[in-house]
């Protein structure tokens, strides 16, 4: 059995990562170009990663299914990214970043890891700014910020409602740089679908062409895996359509280890179910509670349209529940007491599944120009869908899947238990423990790809400067591709009746149901057989017209719904093992009487970290333990 | 609702496209363009064809992978709209919708309502970008810029790559997606460095992609999802005169990349 080794530096929490850092080996410039790296994912974290080892010096080689890089799904981070600067003079440090995202993850994430996502925050916004990403200003020129959920200083910066997109384009417009330098060579419309270990060490990459089909083999000396989250499996999510959980998934078979599968966020601010045919939901940024009240009508099945319900007939429940923290307390709160109000009868519009999130009070202290300059595109696509203008009557929201704090087990080098395989941004599991601070996603990918990886790959790769080419020949590619293969064609040989969408959607709706905001051990155990059965029927009766030698968007979204059953009972199973509640995990026989999330720290304060036995046998459990030496673990008090 | 699409069908890049006729009914007028079509491919499929290719991720008009031609217009009848954020509640009952890919020589089609727009990204590759390593950025707030002028940057970054601006001109001109990049840096002091080795290098390689030249007939601002302003064309117009301009001084702006 393999022992989990964190690789935690010793001493201060604040020198660790310098002191490390200056420890980690090099490889030199003339040998750099000798060695090949594969980056797998072009959204933050891929594109930052890719463009630095670029400019290191390193041979790159760059994936993804979109058919451009600028299309990775960060392009559609809305709210912020944060950084420690204190600009304000709020009194806001390292530290404090460090802090409130231990406190926002419920404790269940590593200390040092943590504190070093919040220490490089700031060379993260200063590089952007010099890539000319444009971040909101104030008059005199210099950097705005504002507020966001779980904390108490402003920290986060934003371009409009559109921060991931100029922060995506950033990275992109230095990936450009170095593709047109040679540097970084682009693999556009690829499926990633297995992984190549020789002698130990990962070395490569198998994928599908998607416009030709063609199974194809990369090598590498080492491989990063950048390839975002995993939302998906709910169907409905906030996330786009072609986001999976494939990559990382081909790595756990392969021996990676999976951390923490169940801790999904669920935010509490998207636009609800409108029709039976959606396949996906919009995110109305979390910024829009600096300044939206939400409420509910304080009478059952009021059915009155919102502005005329009077102001002493309306429930601003998060206010009244969580004085100190009001409308900004953070998502696993938010969207538990919306589902809250909305179980009890009071929730809003055809279906009683959504709250409203109102800006009157803030239109009229501030006008209305004010609000659409910091939130006219998110007005606008609000009133694109539904037909509705949030300017004169309150938006209608409800929670939706969001966002994966588990994801592939890393060490504090970020790599994976596979040596040379590697693991930033959403797809790995290291920094926001059981529910993610706003804001700090986009940080942490930029962290991870920019000034982490770099150093610590280089580490790593200064054993293989005498290794040479890794021959696409060798009979682990070949093994790998034969799997691949063999894969396709059982799934294409099926020629069943239904879509890869119908079974997505019922598969979706079951882990929602039993894998979702709040969750029971029975119903878990409900949900792992429901998956089962649904897997069979699937397997036995999925449609796939055309043939696996051309574009085909149907086996495309297939063999990413097949690992969906695979992955939706590890959450389960996960769900399940994790007898306590923290964080968006929220178990219904741990709860305070207040009904809030009751940690276990005796016997849960661990990474859960599974592995795979085989394709029919259970997965076996690893904890690493958590040491908290620099934060009080406490009940998490939002009051 | 019902309506009748006259949808482009093409197998492949090789194969002669045709289009063909579908009937749909009990059309929601609150589903999406999008979900519309996927409401037609589950029929398609689950009664033995092959259903209509078609890009599309964020279904939410960031990522700019949608892009439809829709009854002769890119991203169809509502100005500011992507195809995904279209709704059928702007149809009306029992019109026929003529659906086609963008069609453009630098932009080939790859099947059905595909295309292939990497033209766009070697477009960017030869100078879509500030030259700065990562580790050698000063401090964030060393450097003020105006907020007027990094206002202006962010609305000329707002493109999203979709293609509609090329689509809609009848040169086929590229000008306004390489003007709001190219606008988006010279606004701001970080991209003044190599602002005229950019527009040059930018202009140059959309002549040899195969995109038209622009004759001001704004076509692309009007269909533009994003609202990109011709203004900046103008901006970019300016850049690349004085880029010609400083070209006579032999030498002095030859730098590499
Ligand atoms: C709507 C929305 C709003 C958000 N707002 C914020 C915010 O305001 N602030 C914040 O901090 N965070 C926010 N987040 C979270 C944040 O955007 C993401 O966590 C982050 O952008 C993920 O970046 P990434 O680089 O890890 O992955 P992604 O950007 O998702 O990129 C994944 C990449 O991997 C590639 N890929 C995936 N699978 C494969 C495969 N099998 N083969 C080949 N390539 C593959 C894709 O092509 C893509 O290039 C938001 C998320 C969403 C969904
Ligand atoms: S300028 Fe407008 S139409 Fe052209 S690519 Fe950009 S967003 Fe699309
Ligand atoms: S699908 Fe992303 S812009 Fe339409």
């Amino acid at each position: 059995m393999q022992k989990l080794d964190s690789k935690i530096p010793d001493g201060p929490l604040a020198d660790k990562w310098k002191n490390y850092k200056a420890g980690l080996r090099l490889v030199s410039p003339a040998n750099k170009k000798k060695i090949e790296i594969i980056v797998v994912g072009t959204g933050l974290a891929g594109s930052a990663a890719a463009s630095s080892l670029g400019e290191l010096g390193y041979k790159v080689k760059v994936f993804c299914f979109q058919d451009s890089p600028r299309r990775a799904h960060s392009v559609a981070a809305q709210g912020g990214i944060n950084a420690a600067k204190n600009y304000r003079n709020d009194n806001d440090s390292v530290y404090r970043l460090f802090h409130d995202m231990i406190k926002g993850g419920d404790y269940r994430a590593r200390e040092a890891n943590v504190y070093r996502a919040a220490e490089v925050s700031n060379d993260v916004i200063d590089h952007f700014t010099a890539l000319g990403v444009p971040f909101a200003r104030d008059y005199g020129g210099t950097l705005d910020t504002r507020s966001f959920g779980g904390v108490q200083v402003s920290r986060t910066f934003y371009a409009k409602g559109q921060t991931g997109q100029q922060c995506l384009l950033g990275t992109y417009s230095s990936l450009n740089r170095q593709i047109a330098k040679g540097t970084v060579k682009m693999y556009p419309r690829r499926d990633m679908l297995d992984i190549v270990i020789i002698d130990g060490k990962t070395r490569g990459i198998i994928t599908r062409n998607l416009l030709t089909g063609e199974i194809e083999r990369h090598s590498a000396h080492a491989v990063v895996l950048a390839t975002g989250g995993y939302g998906t499996v709910f169907y409905l999510s906030t996330l786009g359509l072609g986001s999976n959980a494939s990559a990382a998934w081909s790595a756990f078979k392969k021996g990676a280890f999976f951390a923490n599968p169940s801790f999904i966020q669920i935010h509490p601010t998207s636009i609800p179910v409108l029709n039976d045919y959606q396949c996906k939901l919009t995110l109305m940024s979390e910024s829009l509670r600096n300044d939206g009240r939400v409420w509910v009508p304080k009478q059952k099945g009021d059915k009155r349209h919102p502005v005329e319900i009077p102001e002493d007939e309306r429930d601003y429940y998060l206010e009244r529940r969580y004085p100190a923290f009001g409308n900004l307390v953070p998502r696993d709160v938010a969207s538990r007491a919306a589902k809250e109000r909305c179980d009890a009868g009071y929730g809003v519009g055809d279906t009683g599944l959504s709250v409203y999130l109102d800006f009157k009070d803030a239109i009229a202290k501030q006008g209305e120009d004010k609000i659409r300059d910091k939130y006219g595109n998110l007005f606008e696509m609000y009133e694109k869908i539904t037909g509705i203008n949030p300017y004169r009557q309150p938006m209608r929201i409800y929670p939706a899947g969001h966002y994966t704090m588990g994801g592939l087990w890393v060490d504090y080098n970020l790599m994976t238990t596979i040596p040379g395989l590697f693991a930033i941004g959403e797809s790995n599991f290291s920094d926001h423990g059981a529910n993610r601070l706003g804001a700090s996603s986009l940080m942490q990918c930029c962290g991870d790809g920019y000034f982490i990886l770099p150093n610590t790959i280089s580490d790593y790769l200064a054993d293989d400067i005498r290794t040479g080419k890794i021959p696409e020949e060798d009979k682990e590619f070949e093994k790998a591709e034969k799997n691949v293969s063999d894969r396709i064609k059982r799934i294409m040989s099926v020629k069943g009746k239904q879509t890869a969408s119908s079974f997505h959607k019922r598969l979706g709706k079951i882990m929602w149901d039993h894998c979702g905001m709040r969750r029971d051990a029975e119903g878990l155990k409900k949900g792992m057989e429901l998956l089962k059965e649904l897997e069979k029927e699937f397997w036995s009766d999925i449609c796939i017209p055309g043939s696996d030698r051309e574009l085909n968007q149907e086996l495309e979204k297939a063999l990413k719904v097949a690992d969906f059953f695979e992955v939706g009972r590890l959450m389960c199973e996960d769900a399940l093992q994790r007898e306590e509640s923290c964080g968006a995990h929220f178990r219904e026989e741990h709860q305070t009487e207040t009904g809030e999330a009751k940690r276990d720290d005796s016997k849960f304060a661990f990474v859960g970290a599974w592995e795979f036995q085989g394709q029919d046998a259970r997965p076996k459990l690893h904890r690493e333990e958590l040491e908290f030496k620099y934060v009080e673990l406490k009940e998490r008090s939002y009051k | 609702m019902d309506f009748k699409l006259k949808i482009w069908r093409q197998k492949n890049a090789q194969a002669k496209g045709s289009f063909r006729t579908y009937p749909v009914s009990d059309v929601s007028p609150e589903m999406s363009f999008l979900e519309m079509i996927d409401y037609l491919n589950k029929q398609i499929i689950e009664s033995g064809g092959e259903p209509i290719t078609f890009e599309q991720d964020c279904r939410e008009g960031i990522c700019g992978s949608c892009g439809l031609y829709i009854n002769g217009r890119p991203h169809g009848p509502m100005r500011r709209t992507t195809t995904c954020e279209l709704h059928m509640r702007e149809f009306s009952d029992g019109e026929t919708i003529v659906i086609e890919p963008w069609r453009s020589k630098a932009f080939p089609v790859i099947k059905d309502l595909v295309v292939d727009r990497s033209s766009f990204e070697r477009v960017m590759h030869a100078g879509g970008f500030i030259s700065v390593d990562t580790g050698s950025a000063a401090e964030a707030n060393s450097l003020p810029v105006s907020k007027h002028n990094s206002d202006k940057a962010f609305d000329a970054a707002a493109c999203i790559g979709c293609g509609a601006c090329v689509a809609a001109c009848k040169n086929s001109s590229a000008v306004l997606f390489a003007a709001a990049k190219i606008a988006q840096y010279a606004l701001i002091p970080q991209g003044k460095a190599e602002a005229k080795e950019r527009v040059d290098r930018m202009v140059k390689q959309m002549d040899t992609e195969g995109f038209g030249y622009c004759s001001n007939t704004y076509g692309c601002e009007f269909d533009c999802p994003k609202g990109i302003s011709v203004d900046f064309i103008a901006l970019m117009n300016r850049e690349f005169f004085s880029s010609k301009l400083c070209k006579q001084i032999p030498g002095k702006y030859t730098r590499k990349v």
